[in-house]
């Protein structure tokens, strides 16, 4: 910031720090890579849901000219996980496979042709069991073995049963209760570049180059597997193709590169073919879900009891976390007095499912939008009203210990509505308008494994006028460079053009978490500050040395230290003190309530969406055309208005795209639609016009006041294109994606007299624990210095 | 593998430089470009013609590359990311989709550049519908397509 209080490059719409190089083709991602003598790895997987291994024969494929390894499940026996309470994956299954899909051997070899067919020779028998393939399977006997050995009873992976304040008292008091089921199918992450690493080891280390969204993740279950300690072992984020959550989970062909050029003493990638994307998948979970609600007869909520039910895949991931997301952040918009959460993940004979953009929240934000519609349908008040009269407030508490500081839902909406007419428009039929709202975090409080360290670091090193900022912040297409840049260029007086940054490099940057949560921004923007502004009373002291003045009459800005050109002063500063070196760190406050399970939900801020979908729905075919969406995200502050923009309207597209197509569907275990063509995304075609308002309520921790953009704005959208289904055609579609055969069917329903509705009928019997009462935080004035727990 | 590969010469133009190769017959342009001539600002998303990632010009036109063997295209003129800037000077359309935050991840972006330019060349003053009609081939995940579109208009309009 200059001296008069204006910023210098914060809030301006500048060119990604990268933009040239990804405009020129010349961003080298992880197969752009090529060093001398590299092999080519393939990977075997399982054909089959749900089996065990009996015998593995290799010696064909090993006998192969141009095959040069051959591992399998032996070499690699060390279990890992994202999570430490789910460490139940291999890098390559020889006891047992539990999804289409799992890998089971490698090969490296000199060609990748080669690898194919040495993978096409090697004999697997197999004792093929029965596969579980939904959540009401899961939660049956088995009708063979389970598919994990943990959990339970039958193919439950995990069950949680929470309840914050009194909940029966909440219900007895409403003037009116209501019940729905609703289901969200899960979907993938799509990403337009394949996963993607390759491998080295020299001198006794190894270096990994991978597209990944968590160097250090990575780095953490390489060093486990490979028994090598993590200074043996460098992990860099190549220039990255694409994540929203699915490069977030160490991944088996991770562990293998490293394994095979170890072995072979030469580098070894491995490339994903998108057939194998699909089936690598951790993407969003489908979830089935029930929510009852009781309110005041003027729409005030009094009560709410939301239950959940995850269909995981065949491994845990990050399940355990999803499971509470689904519960979290219900409470983070809504003023809900008293609230009971019950979740369940299942096992199934499916690809893993994870986080992708919103990480749980989406499904029960689809459901609780929707459910609060209906409530006010019934009880003759304005939708828009009743959530409006719910909102949460800032600087509060919520029941379920959430901590709200800056909150922009009143102005979120009031953008959207005023811009879309929402409330003057002239009704025609088969026209409908549809409105919803959400929140996410900006990073998440708590760290995945249990540890007190910062959660985010930067390192600044001045020299001769050049500034070199150094994070283990991966950039995966949001922009996170540039906003490192653009802090560290505003605290010293620079443009960020002028700062040269290393990030995602394990051996050289310092450590960030990595790119999940929404957290970058926050976490190491914070961090970045910190060392910015050490840097800056560095070169600030040492002007006022030379200039005989205190340092609060040197003036920073314009690429000037007081009376000297940046590089001037930075000569001044070297000469005086040798070295100038900073850092700067970030840990977030300790926030959790006093409950197991808290340490899920909780963030340093949350940002705030508000959204209106317009659209045409044609009631003799189904189909859906959106016209127009307007969004409205609170970002706290935009450091990059044009960088905000972009995640918001990628958000939109993408949330758009899980309201009306996308769909991860299996038959027999094999994915139904394995690639690009059949797995349907919206194309620049099916993409409306989205006009985009940002709103700026200047967090008190954030950066600047900054918080998330990436993922909050997916989460409105796929409920107001239900709702503005419902205004069109008087059906509610109560599970996404919303086809044309769900609408026609609903329609059909509608003029049978039946309930004019498409969606799961009832919620299974689910064998919740005995639920644990937790004690609302007191009501009183939050304060930002104390911390929640007591 | 003991399998004989059909190998043959063949002479490649390339971004107006003419190179000979002696390639199998049955590899793609894109996995030639990308492997025998260090050429990866082409990128794949599926090598099965499907997301539009890998497109290059093919005498001006638009053509997946995954789905191109060298031997159909000797005589005729390739052009890649690689070639669009005239030196170190961007394209207008590499200009405005910098300008204007059009690259996210960047992934699909070389592929989009290069259909858009070829857009331009046939239609210098597309409307919006032309110009999603002109790109709905080619799949992006970061950006919703809004920064391209506007990118593409400014460009456009630059270049008028």
């Amino acid at each position: 910031m200059t001296s008069n209080g204006k910023f210098g490059v914060i809030g301006k719409p500048l060119p990604r720090v990268d933009a040239v190089a990804k405009v020129t083709g010349r961003a080298v991602y992880a197969d752009d890579m090529m060093l001398p003598r590299t092999l080519h790895c393939r990977i075997l997987r399982s054909p089959h849901p749900h089996a065990r291994i009996v015998s593995i024969d290799t010696s064909a494929a090993r006998r192969m000219p141009g095959v040069l390894a051959v591992i399998t499940g032996a070499d690699l026996p060390i279990k890992f996980g994202i999570l430490p309470v789910t460490q139940d994956e291999r890098a390559l299954e020889h006891e047992k496979v539990r999804y289409v899909g799992d890998p089971i051997a490698a090969v490296a070899a000199t060609e990748e042709e080669i690898a194919a067919a040495a993978c096409d020779a090697i004999s697997v028998e197999y004792e093929v069991l029965e596969p579980v393939m939904s959540i009401e399977e899961a939660l049956a006997e088995p009708k063979d073995e389970r598919i994990q050995d943990y959990g339970g009873p039958h193919n439950i992976h995990k069950l949680v049963a929470l309840e914050f304040g009194d909940v029966e008292g909440g219900f007895a008091r409403a003037d009116h209760v209501r019940e729905d089921v609703f289901f969200f199918q899960g979907n993938t992450h799509l990403p337009m570049e394949q996963h993607s690493a390759i491998a080295t080891y020299v001198d006794g280390r190894i270096t990994l180059w991978s597209s990944t969204q968590v160097v250090h993740y990575v780095h953490r279950a390489l060093s486990k597997v490979l028994e090598l300690p993590m200074n043996r072992i460098r992990v860099i984020g190549a220039a990255h193709g694409g994540g929203f959550g699915g490069k977030t989970d160490p991944f088996a062909h991770e562990i293998i590169v490293c394994k095979l050029a170890m072995m072979t003493g030469r580098p070894v990638k491995c490339t994903l073919t998108r057939e194998e994307v699909f089936y690598a998948h951790r993407g969003r979970h489908p979830v089935l879900m029930w929510v009852r609600t009781g309110v005041t007869s003027d729409g005030l909520i009094t009560a709410m009891h939301f239950r959940t039910a995850l269909d995981g895949g065949a491994y845990g991931s990050y399940g355990v976390a999803s499971t509470f997301y689904t519960g979290a952040l219900q409470t983070v918009t809504y003023d809900i007095p008293a609230y009971r959460f019950e979740g369940c993940r299942v096992f199934t004979n499916k690809p893993p499912c994870g986080p992708k953009r919103g990480h749980g929240t989406p499904q029960p934000r689809f459901a609780l939008e929707l459910h609060l519609e209906k409530i006010a349908h019934d009880i003759g008040v304005d939708p828009v009203d009743l959530k409006q009269r719910n909102f949460v407030k800032p600087m509060t508490r919520t029941v379920n210990w959430l901590r709200v500081t800056s909150c922009g839902l009143d102005e979120c909406t009031e953008r959207v509505m005023q811009a879309s007419g929402f409330k003057r428009r002239v009704r025609r039929p088969g026209h409908g308008l549809g409105f919803a709202i959400s929140t996410y975090l900006s990073g998440a409080g708590t760290a995945i494994y249990w540890n007190d360290m910062p959660h985010s670091e930067v390192q600044i090193k001045v020299d001769r006028g050049g500034v070199t900022a150094y994070c283990g912040a991966m950039d995966i297409g949001q922009g996170s460079d540039s906003v490192l840049a653009t802090i560290v260029a505003e605290e010293l007086g620079l443009h960020p053009a002028d700062i040269r940054l290393v990030t995602a490099d394990t051996d050289t940057t310092p450590i960030d978490l990595g790119s999940y949560s929404s957290r970058v921004t926050f976490m190491a923007g914070n961090a970045a500050i910190e060392a910015a502004r050490k840097m800056r009373t560095i070169l600030v002291d040492a002007v006022a040395s030379k200039m005989a003045c205190v340092p609060a009459a040197v003036a920073v800005g314009n690429g000037r230290i007081g009376d000297f050109t940046f590089e001037e002063a930075s000569v001044l500063a070297e000469a005086r003190f040798g070295t100038l070196t900073s850092a700067g760190s970030y840990t977030p406050p300790k926030i959790a309530g006093p409950y197991k399970g808290s340490g899920v939900g909780p963030s340093p801020a949350y940002s705030y969406s508000a959204c209106v979908v317009d659209l045409d729905a044609d009631a003799r075919t189904g189909l859906v055309q959106v016209n127009k969406i307007w969004i409205a995200h609170d970002v706290g502050r935009a450091i990059n208005p044009l960088l905000v923009e972009g995640q918001v309207e990628g958000s939109v597209y993408m949330g758009l795209g899980e309201a009306l197509m996308e769909e991860q569907a299996f038959r027999k275990g094999l994915h139904k639609w394995p690639s690009m063509l059949e797995y349907k995304s919206p194309t620049f075609l099916d993409t409306p016009e989205v006009d985009t308002f940002i709103v700026e309520t200047v967090d008190p921790e954030g950066p600047y006041g900054a918080k998330e953009a990436g993922q909050g704005p997916l989460l409105p959208v796929p409920p107001a294109v239900c709702s503005a289904v419902y205004d069109a055609l008087g059906v509610w579609i109560d599970e996404v994606p919303v086809t044309p055969e769900k609408i026609v069917e609903a329609l059909r329903r509608k003029e049978k007299g039946e309930p004019a509705r498409y969606g799961p009928p009832r919620f299974p019997h689910i064998p919740y624990p005995p639920t644990i009462k937790v004690e609302p935080p007191p009501k009183k004035e939050l304060d930002l210095a104390a911390p929640a727990a007591i | 593998m003991a399998r004989d590969v059909q190998r043959q010469v063949m002479s490649l133009d390339v971004n107006s430089e003419r190179t000979e190769l002696l390639l199998p017959v049955h590899k793609t342009l894109l996995e030639v470009l990308r492997e025998d001539m260090q050429l990866t600002g082409t990128k794949h998303g599926c090598e099965l013609g499907e997301c539009g990632t890998c497109t290059v010009l093919v005498d001006g036109r638009p053509e997946l590359s995954c789905l191109l063997l060298p031997l159909q295209l000797e005589g005729r003129a390739i052009t890649t990311i690689e070639g669009m800037a005239a030196g170190s000077r961007l394209h207008p359309l590499q200009q405005a989709f910098a300008e204007l935050g059009a690259a996210q991840c960047g992934y699909c972006t070389p592929g989009i550049l290069l259909s858009a330019k070829s857009l331009l060349e046939t239609n210098a003053r597309p409307s919006r519908d032309e110009i999603r009609e002109a790109l709905a081939g080619n799949l992006c995940r970061c950006t919703g397509y809004v920064k391209i579109l506007e990118a593409i208009e400014l460009a456009a309009g630059r270049m008028a």
